[in-house]
């Protein structure tokens, strides 16, 4: 369909371009979010609808109506005494100059003339702009309304870090878990996927409780699951590599930070875990935790002037954490060592936490583990850049409920934080999953690379979500009329534009045949690369 | 084609013409051509009107013994001859050659030319475009200038083969051109059918 839809009558670069509407053309087949192009003089200009209104050209009928039930007195009043118009924002100019046709499109920088045409975009337009699948391009939905693909460029997606917001039950689930399988076949990375409900590793549902195929299921090879909770894994019948456990002694003050809120501790509490630990030694858990209420203790609270009800307070928090049952005094194997190694190997790691879905659990365990492979690839990455050695793989760490890592208060102390901010200097980005954006830390979010957002409708988080982006009120208006499934807005560095795309369907036996042949198909072109290169 | 009169009165606007036979004036709104040596002059009939050749000389009632109209006119024979029709009408346009032009042509009409009916084919490229409109909608007609547009609109769109689409185009072009005069546009808009 390339049909006209009507001539740019007004706008402005900052507001974005107001279309009249050509009269057999009805508002009702419009749509926010639909693309279109604008033939300029010189340039041919990509946009987005983001608003469409009614107007008359005389006040005087919208006081005294025309008989519109008459179909002749309708018909020749639709699109000239009474039009619709398309609020129209230009994003990027394709073809026409020099720099576009060599460099794909551009920016917009100026506005298209007065009266120039505007059209549905074809599909062609559309692939121009986000380009077709490919050994880099992973599909990952359609526009609305069309049939086209829109694919993301996941080397580059995972250079920064990413977001996928979205209120609960709006497809954030689905959507990760087709960025995650992209991911497995189209970027150098491997994921690190802290799974709180044990939905990417084996098995999930959907909302409709179909079971739901999962990431080792469909790349066996490529995916090992890691557990907290054998037990629970076991009863789920998934099929385990490695079940994680944590000695009282890997346990740092810096992780104990980050649970100050949810153990509710004092700041004197925090205080005084350092100097235990100064004190204590590695050990300081398990001996603070066991200290005796004698004189003994009393003295070297006294000496380290720790006062007694912080003292309590600290030893009730660390009785929560021993409770957990992964937590032991001696682990039988380093996790974090373990996890390095799949990683090297290039296998993805799914954790998953089975019964201990707890914030406490979730908080201690992704910050400990993330906090020491960070550094891990810190000092590698450092190696690297000196002795010309091997760069290690990229990671993308996937975590959920974000905003409590990331919220102002903590993201300054966390991994995450640190993570965010680093971005790819040491290979390492995230992936953060989160219902309330508008609870993770500014600075955080501006840092975040391509953001993906499924329905919001808090004010607040759509403000957060959308903070820095050109034209944010239209996309605002925009992204408030999602629909509540299979829909997503996509904007940030992946993409070149936002683009509204209805989600890949995942889920149906047909839908996994579809996700295994391009991968297979990346394998293919792998073999064939490698017979070419080597003869 | 239908010779239906000949010019009496011309002017740059328009022309009155007489009948030859009474009664027998054009439908108001139809369109008509006469010539200017190689110009063809088209105008639309606005006005037409029968009475007695003198001015000075009324018609009087004659038909008190008489058991129909038509025994009137058999019984005074005269009567067709003193009485006759004429009808007007408004230049819309020209054709030079083979060009059509939807504006006034350089002269008027001259008296005593034929002027002709256009039979449908002439009436449908002639309306093919509708820029005579504005022609009709600016003239100060003796005749309600909403009545003359709608005929004449009406009588076109019999000659095309969809006339409504045809009705649709131009009941646009009405409301640009009266954008400002919703009452009278919805008014000539509720003639149109």
């Amino acid at each position: 369909m390339t049909d006209r839809l009507g001539i740019v009558v007004a706008g402005s670069l900052e507001k974005g371009v107001e279309v009249r509407l050509d009269g057999p053309v009805s508002v009702e087949d419009m749509a926010v979010g639909r693309y279109v192009t604008i033939e300029g003089r010189k340039q041919r200009f990509f946009g987005m609808i983001t608003d469409i209104s009614l107007g008359v050209t005389d006040e005087r009928l919208t006081l005294t109506p025309p008989d519109v039930s008459d179909p002749f007195v309708a018909e020749v009043f639709a699109g000239t005494s009474a039009y619709g118009t398309l609020h129209v924002l230009p994003m990027l100019t394709i073809g026409g100059d020099a720099a576009t046709l060599i460099e794909g499109p551009q920016p917009v920088k100026t506005v298209p003339a007065h009266f120039s045409p505007v059209k549905e975009a074809s599909q062609r337009d559309v692939e121009l702009v986000f380009g077709s699948e490919d050994e880099r391009r992973f599909y990952v939905g359609t526009p609305l309304d069309m049939e086209t693909k829109i694919c993301l460029d996941l080397p580059e997606l995972v250079k920064r870090s990413n977001g996928i917001f979205g209120k609960s039950g709006t497809g954030k689930t689905f959507l990760t878990r087709l960025l995650l399988v992209g991911m497995l076949q189209k970027s150098a990375a491997v994921n690190l996927i802290f799974d709180m409900h044990n939905e990417y590793g084996w098995a999930g549902t959907s909302e409709g409780g179909r079971p739901v195929k999962a990431l080792k299921q469909l790349f066996p090879s490529k995916v090992a699951v890691f557990t907290l909770d054998e037990e629970s894994s076991r009863r789920r019948k998934v099929s385990t590599d490695f079940a994680v456990r944590i000695g009282y002694d890997e346990i740092e003050p810096e992780d104990m930070v980050l649970l100050r809120q949810t153990l509710n501790l004092t700041e004197q509490a925090v205080e005084a875990i350092y100097q235990l630990r100064r004190r204590l030694g590695k050990n300081w858990l398990e001996q603070a935790s066991d200290m005796p209420d004698s004189e003994e203790t009393g003295e070297l609270l006294k000496e380290l002037s720790i006062h007694e009800a912080t003292f309590q307070n600290l030893r009730r928090g660390l009785a929560t954490i021993r409770r957990l049952p992964f937590i032991q005094s001696q682990a039988p194997d380093n996790a974090v060592r373990r996890i390095l190694e799949y990683l090297d190997r290039g296998i993805n790691v799914v954790l998953e936490f089975g019964r201990y879905t707890d914030i406490t659990a979730y908080i201690l365990v992704a910050n400990l583990l993330t906090r020491r492979i960070h550094a891990q690839y810190r000092e590698r990455m450092e190696k690297a850049l000196g002795e010309d050695a091997a760069k290690p793989t990229p990671l993308v760490i996937t975590i959920e409920e974000a905003h409590r890592f990331l919220n102002p208060e903590l993201a300054s102390q966390t991994i995450f934080g640190t993570i965010a901010r680093e971005m790819r200097k040491y290979n390492v980005t995230l992936l953060v999953i989160d219902q309330r954006p508008s609870g993770i830390d500014t600075e955080v979010m501006s840092q975040v690379g391509t953001k993906i957002t499924c329905l919001l409708d808090n004010e607040r988080d759509i403000d957060s979500v959308l903070a820095g982006v050109s034209g944010k009120n239209a996309l605002k208006s925009v992204l408030a009329r999602l629909e509540s499934k299979q829909q997503a807005l996509i904007f940030g560095h992946a993409v070149p534009m936002p683009v509204v795309i209805r989600t890949r369907e995942y889920g149906s036996p047909q839908s996994y045949k579809e996700l295994l042949a391009t991968g297979r198909g990346g394998e293919r072109q792998a073999e064939k690369d490698i017979e070419e290169l080597w003869g | 084609m239908e010779r239906v009169g000949e010019i009496i009165e011309a002017s740059t606007a328009g022309f009155v013409a007489q009948c030859y036979e009474l009664y027998c004036s054009p439908p108001l709104g139809s369109l008509v051509r006469t010539r200017d040596g190689e110009v063809e002059l088209y105008g639309i009939v606005y006005h037409a009107a029968t009475g007695s050749l003198e001015p000075g000389r009324r018609p009087i009632a004659r038909g008190k013994d008489e058991a129909s109209e038509e025994e009137i006119y058999r019984s005074s024979p005269q009567l067709a001859k003193l009485l006759i029709s004429e009808f007007s009408a408004l230049v819309v346009g020209h054709k030079t050659g083979d060009a059509l032009h939807h504006y006034l042509p350089p002269n008027p009409a001259r008296i005593h030319a034929f002027v002709y009916q256009c039979p449908p084919d002439e009436v449908r490229e002639f309306s093919r475009s509708l820029a005579f409109l504005t022609i009709l909608a600016n003239a100060h007609l003796p005749v309600s200038t909403d009545e003359v547009i709608a005929a004449a609109l009406r009588r076109m769109g019999q000659a095309h083969d969809d006339p409504h689409s045809f009705l649709v185009a131009a009941g646009k072009e009405l409301s640009l051109l009266f954008s400002g005069q919703f009452n009278q546009l919805k008014s000539i808009l509720g003639r149109l059918k």
